[in-house]
Parts: C-alpha cells; sequence; structure tokens
C-alpha cells in the first residue's frame, strides 16, 4: 500500500469499509476527546487522563475473567468501572490525606496498571485461547474497529453534546471560579462528577483504537493546541474537536499508507505536531510572534533612545534643527545605519551627507516621549 | 529456592531501592509525575542507543537514553516557561509524543530490535539471571545486577554527600539558595539520577512499573512519618519487601513478576492509606467526625451560657433551636454531661462551675483567634477524645 496517491486513497476511504470504518472512528474519537479534553486542560487536571487511562487496564482483564467474553462493549464496561474507581480514589487520597495530586495521579496511574499487566499476563498462561488480542488495548488496534463501534462513539459523542449543550452555564461557570458557583447555588459536586464521568467515558471509548498508554495524549493535545488560538471556550472546544478530528483522519491515512505502523502512536505525533505549530505560529500567544513582537520592541526603544538623545542635543541651540555630524552620536552607541534611516523615514530627522537635524516633528514627538515617560512615572 | 530465583529477587530488590531513594524526593517536591514522564520519554533513547550499541546492557545506551530523560524535563520546563499551557499539560504532551516515537521506531525496525513492546512495558526479570557478564571466562553474575548494582551504589554515594543539600532544597527553597546551594545544580542532579535509575531498571521491570517503584514506597511512608530519614529507611524496606513477596506471588500465579511486584505494592499502599496511625483515611474520618462533635459541643455550651431563660435551655427546645437531629443532640447532651459541663434538673439544662469556666475561655479564644489561648484549654477540650 506505499507510495498511494492522495486522490486514491481518499476514494477508498469512501468505498473501503475497513478503512472508512476506521476513519470515522478515529475522527469522532478525537473530536469528543478533543471537546472534552478543552475541560481537562482548563481544570488543570491534564494528567487526570493519564491515570484514569492506566487504571482503565484492570477493569478490562477483570471483565474478561468474568465473562470469558471477547466482546468490545463488556470490556470497556469494566474499564470504565475501574476508571471510576481510580479517579474517585485519586480524589479521595487528595482531599483526606497530605499526599499531593501529582503523587495521587502517579500512584494509581502505577498500581492500577501494574495489577492489570499482572491480570493479563495471568490470563495469557490460561489454557483459552479466546483470550489472545487483550494486549490489544496497550497501544490500540483502530483495525479492530467495526460498525457497531463507531455507532457507539457517535452515540456517547451526541449525548456527550447534549448534556454540554444544557449545562453549558454551569461548565463554563465551574471552570472560572468554582467558588463564586458555589454561593450561587449551583451544585458544584453534581456539575464536577458530570465533567469527569464524560471524560473517563471519551477515554474508556479511546482505548480500543489508542490504548491505554497513549490515551491521555488524545485528551490533552487537540485541547492544547486550540487554547493557543482563542480566549473564549466555545471557541475553543470546537477547535479542539477539530483539532482532534484531524489528528484522527491524518493519523490514520499515515498509518494506513504504511506497514508496521501502529494507528495510536502515529495520531498522538500527529496530534503532537498540532500542538507544535499552534505553540509557534498562533497569532496572539505563539513563540514566534512573541518573539516578533519582543524584536520589534526592542528595535522601538532603541529608536526612542536614540532620538531621545538627539534631542537633548538639540535643546541646547536656539535653531532645533541645527545640523549636527553623526560622529558625535558615537558616544551613544544605540544607533546603526538602519535606525538612522528608519527615523527619517519616519520624518523625525534630515540627514545630509554626514549630518543630521531633527525636524519640528521630530522635536515635538522627542519631547512628548520624554513627558510621556515622565506621566507614567508618576 | 534456585540460584536464578535468588539472583532475581535480589536484582528486584536492588531496583526497588534503587528507585525508592530518588522517588522519596520526586514525591517530596511534587514531581512524582515527573518520574511518569521520564519512564516514557526514554524509549527512543533507548531505541537509538540499542542500534548503536547492540547491547541493552551497554553504559553506552543507559548513558543516552538517561541523556533523552534529562531533554524530556528540559523541554517540559521550556513549555512551562512559555506560559503557553499550564504546569501538568506541558507534562501531559511531551511523553506521549516521545513514546510514541518510540514504539513507531520498534515497530518499523522489528526485525533488527529484539525489543518487544511488551518488554519495554513490563521488563523480563524473569530473563534477567540468564543474560550473564563473564570476565576472562570466570561468571560474575547476571549483567542486569551489576548495572542496577552500580546505579545504585552511585545513588547510594550522592544521597550521602549530599544528604544535607538535598533536605534543604526539598524543604526550603529560599534557604537553601541563600545558603549558597544552587537549586538548579540540585534539581538537575536529582533529575539526572531519577533517569539514569529509570534507565537502569527499565531493562528489569518496564516502562511504568518503575513510576510504581518510585512512587508507591515513597508514598506509603510519607502517611507513616514527617521525618526524612525514617521515610527513606520505610520507602526502601516497603520496596524489598514488595520486590520479595512479589516475586512469590508470581511465582504461584504464574504472570509478570514486574505486574505482581506492583500489585503488593499497592496492595501495602492500600493497607496503610486505610490504617495509618495519624494519617491514614479510617484515622481521619474518625479525626473529623469528633471534631465535628466537639464544635456541636461548644456551640451547645455557648448557647447555654448566653441563655438565662428557663425555656431555652429546656431540652427538647435544642431539637429546634440548634436545628439539630434527635441523634445528634442526645450525643453532644452526653457528652458534655459525661465531662461534668452540664447537669440537667427536670429536663432544665444548666452549665456547672467546670463547664462555665471552660466556656468563658472558649470565647476567649475564639475572639482574639490566637493559638496561645487555646493550650491550656487543650487538656479540658480533648479530655473526651480518648
Amino acid at each position: 500500500m506505499e507510495f498511494m496517491d492522495i486522490t486514491e486513497y481518499i476514494q477508498l476511504v469512501f468505498t473501503d469499509y475497513t478503512l472508512r470504518t476506521i476513519t470515522l472512528g478515529t475522527a469522532i474519537l478525537g473530536a469528543v476527546t478533543g471537546m472534552l479534553g478543552s475541560f481537562a486542560v482548563l481544570r488543570k487536571q491534564s494528567l487526570l487522563g493519564d491515570a484514569i487511562s492506566h487504571a482503565a487496564l484492570p477493569g478490562i482483564a477483570i471483565a474478561f475473567l468474568i465473562t470469558g467474553a471477547k466482546d468490545s462493549n463488556t470490556l470497556l464496561l469494566g474499564a470504565l468501572v475501574s476508571g471510576l474507581i481510580g479517579t474517585f480514589w485519586i480524589r479521595g487520597i487528595v482531599t483526606k490525606t497530605h499526599l499531593k495530586s501529582d503523587t495521587a495521579l502517579g500512584l494509581i496511574l502505577s498500581l492500577f496498571f501494574g495489577f492489570g499487566m499482572l491480570l493479563l499476563t495471568f490470563i495469557q498462561k490460561q489454557p483459552n485461547a479466546n483470550q489472545a488480542g487483550l494486549d490489544k488495548y496497550l497501544f490500540g488496534q483502530a483495525a479492530t474497529l467495526v460498525e457497531s463501534d463507531v455507532w457507539i462513539m457517535a452515540i456517547v459523542t451526541g449525548v456527550c453534546l447534549l448534556v454540554m449543550l444544557l449545562f453549558w452555564k454551569e461548565f463554563k461557570i465551574l471552570l472560572f471560579d468554582e467558588d463564586y458557583t458555589k454561593t450561587l447555588g449551583f451544585n458544584t459536586k453534581f456539575i464536577d462528577i458530570l465533567i469527569t464521568t464524560f471524560i473517563v467515558l471519551a477515554i474508556v471509548l479511546g482505548l480500543q483504537t489508542v490504548g491505554v498508554v497513549l490515551m491521555s495524549a488524545m485528551l490533552l493535545a487537540p485541547a492544547a493546541a486550540a487554547r493557543q488560538w482563542t480566549n473564549s471556550l466555545g471557541v475553543m472546544v470546537f477547535l479542539a474537536a477539530i483539532f482532534g478530528a484531524l489528528s484522527g483522519v491524518f493519523g490514520t491515512a499515515i498509518s494506513a499508507s504504511q506497514n508496521n505502523l501502529s494507528t495510536g502512536p502515529v495520531i498522538v505525533l500527529v496530534a503532537s505536531v498540532f500542538v507544535v505549530v499552534s505553540f509557534i505560529f498562533s497569532p496572539s500567544r505563539g513563540i514566534l510572534f512573541k518573539h516578533i513582537r519582543f524584536v520589534q520592541n526592542r528595535n522601538d526603544l532603541q529608536l526612542h533612545k536614540t532620538l531621545a538623545f538627539m534631542y537633548h542635543i538639540a535643546e541646547t541651540h536656539e535653531d532645533i534643527s541645527h545640523p549636527h555630524t553623526i560622529k558625535i552620536l558615537n558616544n551613544f552607541r544605540g544607533y546603526t545605519r538602519s535606525s538612522l534611516k528608519k527615523l527619517e523615514d519616519k520624518g523625525y530627522i534630515i540627514i545630509k551627507g554626514n549630518m543630521w537635524s531633527l525636524t519640528d516633528h521630530g522635536f515635538e514627538t522627542a519631547s512628548n516621549l520624554y513627558n510621556q515617560q515622565h506621566r507614567t512615572d508618576e | 529456592m534456585s540460584n536464578a530465583q535468588f539472583e532475581i529477587q535480589l536484582i528486584a530488590s536492588l531496583v526497588a531501592v534503587a528507585c525508592a531513594i530518588p522517588g522519596t524526593f520526586l514525591v517530596l517536591r511534587k514531581m512524582a509525575l515527573i518520574s511518569d514522564a521520564i519512564s516514557h520519554s526514554i524509549l527512543p533513547g533507548i531505541v537509538v542507543g540499542f542500534f548503536i550499541t547492540q547491547d541493552l546492557n551497554s553504559p553506552l545506551l543507559i548513558l543516552l537514553a538517561a541523556l533523552t530523560g534529562i531533554i524530556t524535563v528540559v523541554l517540559v520546563e521550556y513549555i512551562q516557561k512559555t506560559g503557553l499551557v499550564k504546569e501538568d499539560t506541558a507534562i501531559g504532551l511531551v511523553f506521549p509524543a516521545m513514546f510514541s516515537i518510540g514504539v513507531i521506531l520498534i515497530a518499523k525496525n522489528a526485525n533488527d530490535i529484539h525489543l518487544d513492546i511488551d518488554a519495554v512495558l513490563l521488563g523480563e526479570l524473569a530473563f534477567a539471571p540468564f543474560d550473564r557478564l563473564t570476565i576472562g571466562d570466570t561468571d560474575v553474575g547476571p549483567k542486569s545486577l551489576w548495572v542496577v548494582g552500580s546505579i545504585l551504589l552511585i545513588t547510594i554515594t550522592l544521597l550521602f554527600l549530599f544528604f544535607k543539600e538535598l533536605k534543604v532544597s526539598t524543604f526550603d527553597k529560599g534557604l537553601a539558595a541563600s545558603l549558597g546551594f544552587s537549586p538548579a545544580i540540585i534539581h538537575y542532579g536529582l533529575m539526572s539520577v531519577s533517569s539514569i535509575t529509570t534507565v537502569g531498571a527499565f531493562d528489569a521491570v518496564g516502562a511504568i512499573l518503575v513510576v510504581a517503584l518510585m512512587i508507591a514506597p515513597a508514598a506509603t511512608a510519607y502517611l507513616l512519618t514527617t521525618n526524612l530519614k525514617k521515610m527513606l529507611a520505610l520507602a526502601i524496606s516497603f520496596g524489598i519487601f514488595s520486590a520479595i513477596s512479589g516475586y512469590w506471588v508470581a511465582h504461584w500465579l504464574d504472570a509478570s513478576i514486574a505486574g505482581s511486584i506492583t500489585t503488593v505494592l499497592g496492595l501495602v499502599f492500600l493497607l496503610v492509606y486505610l490504617f495509618a496511625p495519624s494519617k491514614g483515611i479510617i484515622a481521619v474520618i474518625y479525626r473529623q467526625k469528633q471534631q465535628r462533635t466537639e464544635v456541636s459541643l461548644l456551640t451547645f455550651l455557648l448557647h447555654l451560657k448566653n441563655h438565662d431563660e428557663i425555656e431555652e435551655r429546656h431540652v427538647n427546645h435544642l431539637n429546634e433551636h440548634i436545628n439539630w437531629q434527635k441523634v445528634r443532640s442526645k450525643n453532644v447532651l452526653d457528652l458534655a454531661q459525661k465531662n461534668n459541663m452540664i447537669q440537667i434538673d427536670n429536663n432544665i439544662v444548666s452549665l456547672t462551675k467546670k463547664g462555665d469556666e471552660f466556656t468563658s475561655k472558649a470565647i476567649d479564644y475564639i475572639i482574639t483567634n490566637e493559638d496561645a489561648q487555646i493550650e491550656d484549654m487543650k487538656d479540658d477540650f480533648f479530655l473526651f477524645r480518648g
């Protein structure tokens, strides 16, 4: 399948059952995790997702041990229960003991996961041919998605969207000011549990596709990328859903076009690319534009400094436009040929050969500059 | 017990000790999740190192992989510094990306690398005794025993040399800086040790279980003591205990050794979490309940002191007036009577002399809100705590 061209691939997505199912599944998954991830990121619960997804593993194993069947819905139900137990235990540790949240998260994450691995290796030794393939939940295997899985994802996404629209105001206010929410008489505990439950649900849905180990990135990356482009919660949730869905689609495409590439890690890497691009190129917060603004400010400051220096020289003369040699600027090293040119372009000074002189406009600007500084000092 | 079994337990115990020492400081410094990030991110380092050295136990590979761990820490800190996302999001963004790169590298070169994804997550402790180090012609023991042993030796040496610096900078960064210990050097030193330990332990217990060995013993110990030296000792003993008993559980279940070590760690933590004398969940809930009763008692006594009227002091009235349920008001009444704070005549409650004095002191304390005021009250106040 290597060297397939893009139009051919797109055609294949619409005609090939497996590819269509996987693409749809990962896209929906990306959208719902992106949406809910926005809340996790803004509530500083970024790593909760990591802990929950690891904590889901023993649930899968226990569900298999009890039912003996590999039906993905039963297993995911087990994952949901054990994920929720993990979540509430974390909460118990943080509220009832003096252990901090990072310790609690790391504890539950590693202990549940270790227990899950114990059960998985135990199951593998059982004389039951049915057990093969449980380890797909570690890194996910999008290829095992079938249409009914996609339907379940779609239904959960729909319910989640509905609840989010219904409780939008409550979610938003809880996100930004919990105490205020409480004083307004909202049941914060209920809203909190509602959000957390949906986050756990989204994580559990993704286990089959992306796997226990990397699921947290699906939650975080689209949301962190979306955060860079906007300050509005609604726009952020929407963007995160789009980024998540795109990561799913592109990730599936890349992993389908190569041999030996599991979908989960590729999707995560695509999502990480979104993050990197957003970090660098976002107009208001991005590193690139921030740096450009920083350099611009520094240059402006240099220009102002030069101008102020010229102003102080011109001040001592009756005629402000009395020409001076450029050389006397030498003991002030802040000027360069280009910065003088810039000052000239702005009409602050006139340069004739080796001489410069302030214009009226330049003099006025420079004196105002000084005043402004004076004013802000006060 | 065969020789191989003994060697496995020895390696597991050494790994547990080597992890517990940096783990204790990570937990105290609220950086427990950094170990999670490091343990995932060293994977690409290990794969690339394996391409170069072709030997999983080569010191060069360990250094290369540890370097990846430190790069992760630096990257996380860089992202945090840009302020684009909140602290823990930075961790959560970096390590899955690094881990994905590692997984993809392994998958793409499956033919050249004898690294199995399962081994990455779980390690292969059971096979450790069969990869032996020979000097000349003499067999000096399993390779991983030497690797883990040397890492442990370095860790212990560093711990003894810099114990004071570590202690001060962990509990009071400002003081440490003003005393002239560079916080950056201590920070990155700890990160390097954690990184090297993680890589060394990785081979034996796998990526995620390293995290368990670092955090769980330290967290369990932290629930039992607030003394750093005791905490270190406890963490080390929990680690060794879990390593050895975990081995036998795995032996019995015929399952992953690393998985069962973690499970034992989990059980130990659960027990301590429930039953620790002052910080365990049962002790905390019991204490909170008592404190609630104490506050109720105080409210009740204050009410009595404020009201001389007979009708305000009638037993039945208390239910309505302070809005207490029947059981609760009876409890409070019994408690107050047992401590000779009140006496009841014909269902009318009044303060005894002792109760009156106690209440005055309590008012004093509430008004001034100074800790000194409560000191001589404590004996009276807590006498019913048993």
